[in-house]
């Protein structure tokens, strides 16, 4: 084990500049010159500082949302078809009603199966995967219960995330901060990591809010012809309950700009916004037919305001005044320029460290690297000499090594992640530690010194990997367990390990072959 | 090479872990662990004022404000505090509150809020996890030696694991998902002594079958002696520097695996050897066995 071919040697040398090269990029100092690859460690938000959000997705008002128009659309098409229903009720995610005349049954199930296979109802989206029905009927004791397939729930769930990941993408930006990261975790639930943000609190804000926008008319004596129904809406200004039209005249999905204003005569902050020629034609329509009575906009299930239609409005363009801050007014225009989210969504996990405590993480970090080296360093010369030289130099280098591999990959280092470094150094030890013991004892036994190191590094390998091995196993356990700086500690262990198992059998076995070959026959003292 | 008999007071260390193993169950399930955010759920909040400050005025200027369910405690320096709540008020507005109350600035360094349904998924995942390690640790054991190691090993992991939380208990620390990730640590680092020894054992079963079984294991615990003490030694001493160093944040964590090696060591030779040679190891090796070196 002792024979290295001038290849190895070449290998091995060349090696360690590369890693040499990659660590070096590292500093900043030094990257100025453009001589070094662009390829660094980044840092964790526990060491740079700035805010972890998790957010979670509730689909079930989106599912209420669904069944809500698949019953009002049954209903006008059971008054088209004459179909006479009653008790026509949305229950636990189910709609169910009755037949008045049960002669009409197979009437209704036509309509049904009809409106299953066409889609009317609801049109699954084109990029998803189109199901042969939507929903699913069955008749308990004449009561006909209508309800989704788990299908199109699941579909309606992966469109939901989907495009609430692109709405917190937009949100983020038009707030602007430095390097966001957003993704989506497991079904129903969006990673949102900040760095460099000391105070979340104006992103929590904006990122819980839903931001449905609705036009409705309030009720008044003469009511529009195609009348749904009323509902009672809670009015911001004074918390008590308002009649509203169930009808929508237009929603904020037809807008195409907002911006934040002042109103000069009334001195005011509002939002002012701009229709898409759809929503401007919904809404010119609707004024014209309606001078004289009141809007009702509603914001999340809450009437902002309800300004009086004096004129027909037909630019497609008009301002809210709810009585905004100018704060609540940047942040309603923002809302509206990103648009609503599918569903509701909660903070549901929020960790935020100031950059100030990163600064003194990075610091206790870096003197706990140094104190355990030097620590490691002392102990492995005394108890070793010059072979515990060998092996210090080797480890050195392997933390230069853990280092690029880890820049290599762009991993991210966390404070954890520092002291699996620390703990790395006094892991990687343990592999030439086995060595050299065991080389004592073949030394006591066997005359040769080349023999006895050869015996002694076969050996050790078996007993290396196993000690190695059981650690990378918990090691690997530990990155799924773990998110952000659990996460950071596992990968530096587990790529310390398998970096000192290469510098303990390349390069301070090269070096311990070196000096054995210049000193074949005298007594070594290990 | 040392000489020492260590299986002289084996009944003695059996008899004492059995008791420190039955104490660290008994302590957990009455006095409890203090569990960190990450389980429990809620928020805590690392605050830090320019001058020092008695922790008496923080809480009564916190009794003002209407919040249910708190508690402080200093945390490092005189001059930080952790305040821990539930989830009902922002931390921005504690802070706001005591600012005005006590007329001393103060600056947010870290915010931690985590809801009931994450708190009880990562109790869910960390337990999993554990248990995941020890039957993985199990089989790989198994698979590298017979069963009587093996069940030894494991043994000797569940002892490592219980004692250190038990210590958590009794110290009253708080427990987190860092200290989950240590007691993998621990699980996964602390079986390389036993796997070293059991090694040596092996060797030595081989060489001599006539010698008693205890002759043997005593041998190689002192064959590996010198190794184990050094190999726990220097992972000892980088962990220290991190238990001294590290600051507030790593403390708990530097301290489960610091607190795990050497309780890992002593039971490798105490707990793990013992165990095999209770079970009566096979003598005759005549036989070749593929996965020995």
């Amino acid at each position: 084990m002792l024979n290295f071919s001038r290849l190895k040697i070449g290998f091995i040398i060349s090696s360690i500049i590369f890693f040499l090269y990659i660590f070096l990029g590292n500093f900043n100092f030094l990257n100025k010159t453009n001589l070094f690859l662009d390829k660094k460690i980044n840092l964790g938000l526990d060491l740079q500082g700035g805010s972890y959000l998790l957010l979670e997705i509730d689909i079930n008002p989106l599912i209420v949302k669904k069944l809500d128009e698949k019953s009002s659309d049954l209903k006008k098409n059971f008054i088209e078809k004459k179909i006479n229903f009653k008790n026509l009720n949305i229950l636990d995610n189910k709609i169910t009603f009755e037949l008045k005349d049960p002669t009409q049954k197979d009437n209704v199930i036509n309509v049904i199966n009809d409106s299953s296979n066409k889609g009317t109802f609801f049109r699954v989206k084109k990029n998803i995967e189109n199901t042969s029905k939507d929903f699913f009927y069955r008749i308990e004791k004449d009561i006909f219960i209508l309800q989704f397939t788990d299908e199109y729930i699941k579909h309606l769930k992966k469109d939901a995330i989907n495009q609430s990941v692109e709405i917190v993408r937009k949100r983020v930006d038009q707030l602007g901060t430095k390097e966001p990261a957003i993704q989506q975790k497991g079904e129903s639930r969006i990673l949102v990591e900040l760095p460099g943000l000391a105070d979340p609190s104006t992103f929590k804000n904006i990122l819980g809010k839903t931001a449905q926008l609705n036009f409705k008319f309030l009720k008044t004596s003469n009511t529009s012809g195609d009348n749904l129904g009323f509902e009672k809406i809670k009015n911001k200004s004074d918390n008590s309950f308002i009649e509203v039209e169930k009808k929508l005249i237009v929603s904020g999905e037809n807008l195409t700009d907002a911006q934040p204003g002042f109103d000069r005569q009334t001195n005011q902050s509002i939002v002012s916004f701009k229709f898409d020629s759809v929503g401007a034609k919904k809404f010119a329509n609707a004024t014209k037919d309606n001078v004289g009575r009141p809007l009702a906009i509603i914001l999340d299930n809450e009437i902002i305001s309800s300004p009086v239609i004096r004129e027909p409005i037909l630019t497609g363009s008009g301002q809210i005044s709810g009585g905004f801050t100018v704060e609540e007014a940047n942040q309603l225009a923002i809302l509206l320029r990103a648009g609503a989210l599918p569903a509701p969504m909660k903070i549901i996990e929020e960790r935020t460290v100031g950059a100030d405590l990163g600064k003194d993480s990075i610091r206790y970090g870096i003197i706990s690297f140094i104190a355990g080296f030097m620590l490691v360093f002392v102990y492995i010369v005394y108890a070793y000499k010059l072979f515990g030289l060998f092996a210090n130099i080797s480890l050195l280098l392997n933390i230069v090594i853990l280092i690029s591999v880890l820049s290599l990959f762009g991993s991210t280092l966390t404070l954890p992640g520092i002291a699996g470094i620390v703990l790395t150094v006094g892991m990687a030890i343990d592999t030439n530690v086995i060595i050299y013991e065991r080389a004592r004892e073949e030394l006591k036994i066997e005359k040769s010194n080349i023999i006895a190191f050869d015996i002694a590094y076969r050996k050790s390998l078996l007993t290396i990997i196993d000690s190695n091995l059981t650690t990378l196993i918990a090691g690997i356990i530990l990155f799924y367990l773990g998110s952000g700086p659990v996460k950071g500690f596992a990968i530096t262990l587990c790529v310390g390990l398998i970096t000192s198992f290469f510098t303990a059998f390349t390069i301070s076995r090269l070096m311990v072959s070196k000096y054995l070959m210049v000193n074949k026959d005298k007594i070594i003292s290990i | 090479m040392t000489n020492f008999n260590f299986l002289k007071y084996k009944n003695f260390f059996l008899f004492f872990s059995t008791f420190l193993v039955l104490a660290s169950i008994i302590l957990v399930f009455t006095k409890g662990l203090d569990f960190g955010v990450d389980f429990k759920g809620g928020t805590t909040i690392e605050i830090r004022l320019e001058k020092k400050i008695e922790i008496e005025k923080i809480r009564n200027s916190l009794s003002k404000f209407k919040i249910n369910n708190y508690s402080v405690k200093e945390f490092g320096t005189v001059n930080d505090f952790l305040i821990s709540t539930d989830n009902s008020v922002s931390p921005n507005d504690i802070k706001n509150f005591i600012e005005k109350d006590l007329k001393e600035k103060i600056i947010i360094r870290k915010v931690e809020t985590v809801g009931p349904k994450v708190g009880s998924e990562l109790i869910k995942s960390a337990i999993y996890s554990v248990l995941l390690c020890f039957v993985a640790m199990f089989l790989y054991l198994w698979f590298r030696f017979e069963w009587q190691f093996s069940f030894g090993g494991i043994v000797a992991l569940f002892h490592d694991t219980i004692i250190t939380v038990g210590v958590f208990s009794l110290l009253g620390l708080q427990f987190d998902l860092t200290i989950v990730a240590a007691l993998l640590t621990i699980i996964g680092y602390s079986i390389n002594d036993t796997v070293i020894i059991y090694d040596r054992i092996r060797e030595n079963l081989k060489k001599d079958s006539s010698s008693e079984l205890s002759i043997l294991v005593n041998e190689s615990l002192n064959n590996t002696l010198s190794r184990t003490l050094k190999t726990s030694g220097t992972t000892l001493l980088s962990i220290i520097a991190v238990l001294i160093f590290g600051g507030e944040v790593l403390r708990g964590f530097a301290f489960a695996i610091t607190f795990g090696i050497i309780i890992g060591t002593y039971s490798s030779i105490y707990i793990a050897s013992p165990i095999v040679m209770f079970f009566k190891v096979k003598r005759d090796w005549s036989v070749k066995i593929d996965n020995t070196p």
